[in-house]
């Protein structure tokens, strides 16, 4: 890996994390199952630990753990900023997400008055059990949700949006300093298309790529065997950092399931298991407002759609546990947003009764399932699919439903989206907006969701391989640029924002991964 | 042959159409081509007729000749692939005479079962073959058959059954006083339940898929790329008590339709293309291809086995629709095959697959930019093909074995397995 140019704070950091993870009692273990082995010589007991330990493959175990904590932890700079800057260096962001906070928690609350149901009560025994009996088939009979709408949907999000101003920065009314036709206000540094096409050079037309050199009409032995083979070898290496180099350019379908678990850092074992029992008991014992939302989400979504209502009883097995989980709530101290309190009845305000609510601090919106929808196409074990979703929840998509500074929040996603298709296809966007519609307002929608439930879902998991692979969102502009790339010509006829709004209504002909290709290096 | 283009189009453009169904997806598709309705005993170029139509054009009472330029969409005698108890014994015979051949085709396991061509679970005919079948219950007494009538279809009349008793009524006994031969009417098959399906969310579905034949003798057919899997709205529950809820056990549409957990928006439709995502994504590629290679091969089997007896006539093409139940050990069972598939659309995207299909059908059927012309020789070119593949031709085939190009026949059966064994070209 070359020098290290962390610092030491963060590798402090870094070892304290180890330290209480489980790996490390485990490697104590396994050390000492090595010292205890006859072979090894007393005058070379720690050369012979560590090659032992290494042949073993807790070598790769380790290194695995550390790619894992350099992918989620952000490097600190120096001097170490108070932890609402890591959460959010911008104050008038900070502000705003507060606010937005304050908006949902205010119409959950006037749910829970309007409609007389508590945010949270125990079950019954009888209950209990009944729901237990039919774990794996929730969505047959699920709770009245006729009375129940969900708290936002990502159009109200984007009004929210659009409101941001920087206090410091006067967008002036007189034309010429900061011409820009899009609608997001706040000035961030985003990445120019040639930054872009540097950060994506591997998918550059000249490199064959998953998605593309696979298709039935090519002959598998041009590229498809060749490539299910070096997945193979990759995988038998079980290193994330090498997963993740060959997943850039693309995986093979019966690959990914694995290959994405490499990259994400999820090797399941008995403990794993028994927490997510036990996020079962928690939902059993005790049922949540948020588990109506939940609910009334996959039955808006998924459960209407034809590619995903198949697996609507996993939905309810992965996102009620979800909203009970507490390991969740790590991801808050990079995330601008705060969890929502709620206090024992009576108690407002005092302390020690403060809980977190929903406990994993996460209150979904509309379209929220669609996160979990695409990853059941990979993983037909509950378990398995409930980590991996966890995983890349809490390491990509917080991201696209809170307000940041961040490069890869959504106020930066959106910005880099208006920002590419001005510079790269002015007459299109200058038509669109002067017809009363704003690219963004329709591309919004894809953003917050990436693109799940729009593109059918074998590209929508060719696209989230890019994701994963590249470790960013800024796929996801790119991908929606090219998509009014694509289809300029209709658009360019269009005198209404209903009109365009069609032309861009059903994508789930598309072919992602040619597209973004187009758009990024046919210029 | 193009030199006269002009000509041939302003005669296509009076291309008369006549059809028994009102369906939407059928007219649309004769409208946009600009074809001319006429009835049915005017003089059509196209007819896309329903079955009982069928059985009076060719019934030798009527002596309707039919000329070179008039296509139909059954075969006269389709009943022997299309009734289940046709089919089956169709298939038994084939296998039989595969046998005596010596076919290496027709070799069989220790247990006596045929490696290659075990694929329509085990099915007797009740009342003719009532003892056959009581023997072998006594075999394995703890297993569920499924009665179905002959006749009918979309799911009407079929019941499960795991006790002799149920079939009181179909033994020899009761029919003893009666000697009239029992038409196809009250004549059922029993077939051995799948009760291992394969099961996806928790539930059980079927393959519905589209296949096209142009003709028997040589064998040429297609296979549909937009088939579809159904679901059943309700969970899979093998156990006896459940055994008269057919929501749980019958995937047809028309079946499930009727509960209340249907969903108008998808139909408990999910095409082939999500379906074989899924399979490669959690099972691996090696048994997805195997799984969908054995389907081709099971629905090429199917056809020859009645291309000997189906009367090749040159004016008919057909189009079926084949349900095929996958077990849970990936194994690909024929359950039946379908004359007249439905053509209603129970969703938007089902509408759109299904005018597809008509079109692409037509385009192989009558070439474009050709007149309709029975003597042509039925190769139809490659951009005319739509979202068809062809599954296999046989004189294709043979062609290219004489010019010693086994590559080229193998664009309909690639690479080898078990030295016997063609494997069909894998389709996505």
């Amino acid at each position: 890996m070359g020098e290290s140019n962390l610092s030491k704070s963060y590798m402090q950091s870094l070892i304290e994390d180890l330290r209480t993870s489980k790996l490390y009692t485990d490697l104590q273990n396994a050390a000492q199952a090595e010292i205890s082995k006859p072979t090894i010589r007393l005058s070379e007991i720690k050369k012979g630990v560590q090659t032992g330990l290494t042949n073993s493959g807790w070598d790769r175990k380790l290194r695995n753990a550390i790619f894992n904590f350099l992918q989620t932890h952000p490097k600190v700079p120096y001097p170490v900023p108070p932890p609402e800057h890591v959460k959010e260096p911008l104050q008038f962001l900070r502000k705003a997400q507060l606010q937005w906070e304050k908006r949902i928690l205010k119409s959950l609350n006037s749910m829970c008055t309007e409609l007389n149901i508590p945010l949270a009560r125990r079950r019954p025994d009888k209950e209990q059990k009944e729901m237990l009996q039919k774990w794996t088939e929730l969505g047959i009979e699920g709770p009245d949700l006729s009375q129940i709408r969900p708290v936002y949907a990502p159009k109200d999000f984007l009004e929210v949006i659009l409101g941001l101003q920087n206090p410091n920065y006067r967008t002036s009314d007189t034309a010429g300093f900061f011409a820009m036709w899009g609608i997001v206000q706040v000035p961030l540094k985003v990445k120019s298309i040639d930054e872009l096409r540097l950060q994506y050079s591997d998918m550059a037309i000249n490199q064959c790529q998953s998605g593309i050199d696979d298709f039935v009409d090519i002959p598998q032995e041009l590229f498809d065997m060749e490539r299910v083979k070096l997945g193979r070898k990759v995988i038998a290496a079980n290193h994330g950092p090498i997963a993740q180099e060959f997943s850039k350019k693309g995986c093979p379908t019966s690959l990914r399931e694995h290959l994405w678990r490499q990259i994400l850092c999820i090797e399941l074992d008995e403990v794993d298991v028994l927490y997510y029992e036990q996020l079962k008991v928690n939902v059993l014992q005790h049922d949540l407002l948020v588990d109506s939302l939940l609910y009334k989400d996959v039955k808006l979504t998924a459960t209407n759609d034809d590619q995903y209502f198949v697996f609507e009883d996993f939905l309810y097995q992965v996102l009620l546990p979800f909203s009970r989980d507490t390991h969740v709530l790590k991801h808050f101290s990079q995330n601008s947003a705060t969890p929502p309190r709620s206090y024992i009845r009576g108690k407002l305000g005092v302390d020690e009764f403060m809980v977190l609510y929903p406990p994993n601090g996460v209150i979904p919106f509309h379209g929220f399932a669609m996160y979990v929808a695409p990853l059941c196409y990979l993983y037909k074990e509950t378990i398995t699919l409930y980590y991996v979703f966890r995983e890349i929840y809490i390491r990509f998509f917080y991201r696209l439903h809170s307000i940041s500074s961040h490069p890869q929040g959504i106020v930066a996603l959106s910005l880099l989206f208006e920002n590419l298709l001005q510079t790269h296809e002015p007459e299109l966007f200058f038509h669109l907006k002067s017809v009363g519609c704003q690219p963004l307002k329709v591309a919004f929608k894809w953003l917050v969701r990436a693109f799940s439930g729009y593109l059918s879902s074998d590209q929508v998991l060719l696209l989230w391989d890019r994701v994963l692979a590249y470790n960013s969102l800024e796929i996801l502009p790119v991908l929606a640029v090219a998509i009014f790339s694509f289809r300029k010509t209709n658009l360019m006829k269009v005198q209404s924002y209903n009109a365009a709004e069609a032309v861009l209504a059903d994508l789930t002909t598309l072919q992602v991964i040619p597209l973004i290709q187009l758009s990024l290096f046919s210029k | 042959m193009y030199q006269n283009q002009g000509l041939t189009s302003s005669r296509m453009a009076r291309l008369k159409y006549a059809t028994d169904m009102d369906k939407s997806v059928l007219m649309n598709n004769f409208e946009t081509r600009g074809w001319v309705p006429v009835s049915p005993d005017d003089d059509w170029n196209f007819y896309w007729a329903n079955v009982q139509s069928i059985r009076n054009i060719f019934s030798v009472d009527c002596g309707y000749r039919l000329t070179d330029d008039q296509v139909i969409n059954h075969f006269p005698n389709h009943v022997e692939l299309t009734r289940k108890d046709l089919m089956v014994k169709n298939i038994k015979r084939y296998r039989k005479d595969l046998d005596k051949e010596g076919s290496l085709l027709a070799e069989k396991d220790e247990n006596g079962r045929y490696i290659h061509l075990d694929f329509i679970p085990q099915t007797f005919m009740l009342p003719a073959d009532y003892n056959l079948f009581v023997e072998e219950f006594r075999k394995n007494p703890n297993t569920t058959w499924i009665m179905k009538p002959c006749g009918k279809a979309r799911g009407i009349g079929i019941f499960l059954v795991n006790k002799l008793s149920q079939l009181k009524k179909w033994s020899r006994d009761s029919k003893t006083n009666n000697f009239t031969p029992p038409t196809s009417k009250d004549t059922y098959v029993i077939s051995k339940y799948i009760d291992n399906p394969l099961l996806i969310g928790g539930k059980k579905f079927d393959l519905r898929l589209y296949v096209l034949v142009t003709s028997f003798r040589p064998l040429k057919c297609y296979l549909f790329r937009l088939g579809f899997a159904r679901f059943c709205t309700v969970k899979y529950n093998a156990s006896i008590n459940e055994l008269d809820n057919m929501f749980v056990h019958l995937t047809n549409v028309s079946i499930q339709k009727q509960g209340d957990d249907y969903n108008a928006v998808h139909g408990g439709k999910w095409t082939v293309q999500n379906l074989r995502l899924f399979l490669e994504s959690t099972r691996g590629k090696e048994v997805t291809d195997k799984l969908f290679d054995e389907i081709q091969w099971e629905i090429v089997h199917s056809l020859k086995a009645v291309s000997g007896i189906i009367s090749n006539d040159r004016h008919c093409f057909e189009c079926y629709g084949y349900d095929i139940i996958i077990d849970d050990n990936l194994k690909p069972w024929l359950i039946e095959v379908n004359a007249s598939p439905s053509l209603t659309s129970t969703t938007s995207s089902d509408r759109i697959m299904k005018y597809k299909l008509i079109n692409d059908v037509i385009n192989i059927v009558i070439p474009p930019g050709q007149p309709p012309d029975v003597r042509w020789n039925r190769v139809p070119a490659k951009e005319h093909l739509g979202n068809f593949d062809v599954l296999y031709d046989e004189e294709l085939a043979q062609q290219d074995m004489v010019s010693g190009d086994p590559k080229k026949a193998g664009t309909m059966f690639r690479g080898k397995r078990d030295g016997s064994r063609p494997s069909p070209a894998t389709w996505k």
